[in-house]
Formats: structure tokens, C-alpha cells, sequence
């Protein structure tokens, strides 16, 4: 480690650190020779890029694919309003280099894959998961078990976050539990809402990448204890925490291979559901109106979603939709919607399962394709 | 009496309550008791043959059930049920 040699404007950037004798200028040796990978530049992702390039890490990369979004910049802080429509990693990257030069980045401008994701993990010390699916949170960690690499785990849900250091290698060399000791399968598609249904309070990614930030520095300099057999539990409306003990679960199977993650999270079955509903495009909804077609509009969105933005229809949520049948028309068509077309698919799968309703069209991309497509000055969320 | 906490994923099918008593002195009586108050939490918590769901951990204090006595370990007055759901978000 004595040959990673720093520059005078290091010394000085980095003096805070240097004068903590736990920390000293070995821990920032070790942050400089360090490569680490953050998976998503998103809400848990901004403060996480922006602290471990602030502290020095030698090397970081950079994967997402995405463009930075308006809805986006409510709680990650790395963008702003001049990058929207670009491209997360490259804007990301833009923005860090500004704020320490010391530091080199790799852009990964791609989808994390099976196909990818081993030969892009492989020329890294660390992983810091910031991603917002269950299909990539499986892909992540099977691909760190599989190279032997340290997975740092943040997630979070409105108000609740979850953190854990999986997969650490010991220094026995044997490796601690990892997410699938935790959660051996994903919940099915649809039981657990997503992030962009349930919402999320801004300032939460901020805590809990924060914490997870701290948690990479931590693998990353052998400084302190990481969160390894434990998961922190954070709670940000009582201001509960727990810190509870992981175990590797001995019938966790061996993972060999990566494997097909959508299937594995019954994301495809999901599609194909939703291709068996008959659809209508945001265009011939409007051409229904305009024409004035004889036809009921029904939103299956919540009320606090309908005071956002809406299109007129009657608010049914999709929770009260079996009790509320009689207010569904049998006889004419029936266009339901939500805000991108899986709730009011959920909706017209339940209403013809059960019903036998067989009038019913759902708008295909939601209230999204419509402030997309039909009406820029309606807010999207 | 044992306190259960509810994690924000499920609040909404307990009216809201993020944290519940209960009589139980086992797990299992705890989560009867709890999903007959609450009939839509069981989808929630067990699967179709009656097992806890692969993506939901039971914990009584700091201790994962299974690494206690599962469904059968015992609660006293004051033990802590957390109920832990798999979460995905990060990104959007």
C-alpha cells in the first residue's frame, strides 16, 4: 500500500481523514487504490456517488441507463433542472469530476444483465446496490456471490429504509449471508408496490445512501465493524431503528450461474397477462372523446394520485374495484386506467376473472402516455 | 403483551397502524391473531400450503424465528415481532 503516493492537494483535500488515528493516511490509501461500483445514480446512488468521490475513492463506476427525469430531482440531489433528458451516468460523471479531480470514473451507460453483469462486476473491489427492481437487486447479488465480491444493500419504501453488507469476505476467508439468505425468492409481481406507486419522502435515499456510503468506506479500509450478518432497519416517521442479525441459511442453494431474472421474478408472465387485455393508445382515447363515443372511463388510481392530474374518468381505487361493480357499465366499452397501465390491467384481470366482464380496455402507458403524448401541460409524478 | 411491528408495505392493510399488540404467546397465535383482525395481511405473510412467504422474515427482538423456534417460538410481555418485507426501491 506505501507505493500509493498523494499529491499536496490531496494531502490538504483529504486532512480530515488523515487526523483520525483510527483512519489515517493507510485508510486513504486504501480508498485511493480501491475500485468501486455503484449500481443506479438514483436516489440511494446520489449521495452514495457523491460522498465516496468526495472521500477519494480511486476508482468508481457509474452504471445506469436511464435519463435524469423532472420526477427525479425531489431526491437525487446529483442532478439538476439542465440535466434533464440526459443521461444519468454521463451527467453523473460530469458532476463528480467537478467535485474531486483525484478521482476516476467509468462511465457504464447500460441495463445491468445476465449478460453483462459478470464481466462488468469482475474489475471491481465493491458493489454498492442502489437499484429499484427486484429482478436487478437478484442479478447484483447472485453475480457478487458468484465473483466473491462484497454487495453493500440499500433499499428504501416511503418512509422505510433497509441497509446490510452482504456477501463480506471474512477474515477466515469464508463469506457472510447475502440476499438470498435474507429473501430467498421475490415477492410475485404486484404484491409489493414499486417505488414510482408507493412514493418515497425525498430526504430518505439521502439518510440511507448516506449510510451506506459509510458502510463501503468502512469494507473498503477495514476501519470499524460493517453491517456483515446484520440488517439496519431505519424508520424515518417514528424514528424506530433496528439492527437485526443475518444468518446463512443452509438451504440457500449454491448459486452457479446467472440466471433469467425477469422470469425469475414472474415479471414475464406478467407481460403476457398483460398482452391477453384487450388496449386502447392514449390517441384513440382521445379520438373516442373528440368523435364523442359513447363510452364510461374508469381510473383505478387513488384519490391523492387524482388531485395530480387526471382525465375525467370516475375514481374507482383499484383496492374497492369487486365492491364497485355496479358502477361498471357491462354494456359499453369501458376504458380503465392508472398511472402506467399495471394497476388498471390488475383491475380488468380481476373484473373478467370474476365477473366475466368482457367490455373492458385498458389505456395502454396510463395517465403517463397521455401527459407524454396527448397533453404536456398535464404534471406527470 | 407482545408488540408487532408493521412495516410501511403492509400499514395499509392494518389501517394504518404501524405497530399492533397482541395476546399471542407464540408466533404462530400472534400472526392468527393479528391476520384475523386483518383478513387481507395473511396473503401477505403466508403463502398458498400455509408457509411463510420466501420474501417475508419473522423476527422476535434481534433474532430471526428460524434461527429460534419458528412458528412455535414463545413471546413474552415484552418481546418486539418485526415482520420484514423484501423492498426494492433505490433508483426511482
Amino acid at each position: 500500500m506505501s507505493e500509493i503516493q498523494f499529491s499536496k492537494e490531496e494531502l490538504e483535500r483529504y486532512s480530515r481523514h488523515l487526523i483520525i488515528p483510527e483512519f489515517n493516511i493507510e485508510g486513504q490509501r486504501k480508498l485511493k487504490a480501491a475500485r468501486v461500483l455503484v449500481v443506479g445514480t438514483g436516489g440511494l446512488g446520489s449521495p452514495l456517488l457523491l460522498y465516496l468521490t468526495a472521500a477519494g475513492v480511486g476508482h468508481i463506476g457509474i452504471l445506469d441507463f436511464d435519463v435524469v427525469d423532472e420526477t427525479n430531482l425531489q431526491r437525487q440531489v446529483l442532478f439538476t433542472v439542465d440535466d434533464v433528458g440526459k443521461s444519468k451516468a454521463e451527467a453523473a460523471k460530469i458532476r463528480l469530476e467537478k467535485l474531486n479531480p483525484h478521482v476516476n470514473f467509468t462511465v457504464h451507460n447500460v441495463q445491468l444483465t445476465s449478460a453483462n453483469a459478470l464481466d462488468i462486476i469482475k474489475d471491481y473491489d465493491v458493489v454498492a446496490d442502489g437499484t429499484d427492481n427486484f429482478p436487478t437487486r437478484y442479478l447484483v447479488n447472485d453475480a457478487c456471490v458468484i465473483l466473491g465480491k462484497t454487495n453493500v444493500y440499500a433499499s428504501i419504501f416511503r418512509f422505510e429504509g433497509q441497509v446490510s453488507v452482504f456477501n463480506y469476505k471474512k477474515a477466515d476467508g469464508t463469506f457472510g449471508p447475502h440476499y438470498r439468505d435474507l429473501f430467498p425468492a421475490p415477492p410475485p409481481p404486484g404484491l409489493v408496490p414499486s417505488c414510482a406507486e408507493g412514493g418515497v419522502i425525498g430526504v430518505l435515499p439521502g439518510i440511507v445512501g448516506s449510510l451506506q456510503a459509510n458502510e463501503v468506506i468502512k469494507v473498503v479500509t477495514g476501519v470499524g465493524e460493517p453491517l456483515a450478518g446484520r440488517l439496519f432497519l431505519l424508520d424515518a416517521l417514528t424514528f424506530e431503528t433496528r439492527t437485526l442479525k443475518l444468518h446463512k441459511d443452509p438451504n440457500t442453494p449454491e448459486i452457479k450461474e446467472l440466471i433469467d431474472y425477469d422470469q425469475f421474478c414472474g415479471i414475464d408472465g406478467d407481460k403476457q397477462n398483460e398482452k391477453k387485455i384487450k388496449e386502447v393508445t392514449v390517441s384513440e382515447l382521445y379520438d373516442m372523446q373528440v368523435k364523442g363515443e359513447d363510452f364510461q372511463l374508469i381510473d383505478v388510481r387513488e384519490p391523492y394520485e387524482y388531485e395530480i392530474a387526471n382525465l375525467g374518468g370516475e375514481l374507482i381505487p383499484l383496492k374497492t374495484v369487486l365492491n364497485n361493480i355496479d358502477k361498471i357499465s357491462s354494456s359499453k366499452k369501458v376504458v380503465v386506467h392508472c398511472r402506467s397501465g399495471a394497476r388498471s390491467a390488475q383491475a380488468i384481470e380481476a373484473l373478467k376473472k370474476k365477473y366475466g366482464f368482457d367490455n373492458l380496455y385498458n389505456l395502454k402507458g396510463g395517465i403517463l402516455a397521455w401527459a407524454n403524448e396527448i397533453d404536456p401541460e398535464m404534471a406527470k409524478y | 403483551m407482545a408488540k408487532v411491528i408493521i412495516p410501511t408495505p403492509l400499514r395499509k392493510f392494518t389501517e394504518n397502524e404501524g405497530s399492533l399488540n397482541t395476546d399471542g404467546t407464540t408466533i404462530q397465535d400472534a400472526i392468527k391473531d393479528l391476520t384475523e383482525k386483518f383478513p387481507e395481511l395473511k396473503k401477505h405473510i403466508y403463502d398458498d400450503s400455509g408457509s411463510i412467504r420466501s420474501f417475508v422474515r419473522i423476527y422476535v427482538g434481534d433474532d430471526d424465528i428460524k434461527a429460534l423456534q419458528n412458528e412455535a417460538t414463545p413471546l413474552k410481555e415484552d418481546s418486539v415481532v418485526s415482520i420484514i418485507p423484501a423492498i426494492a426501491g433505490g433508483i426511482k
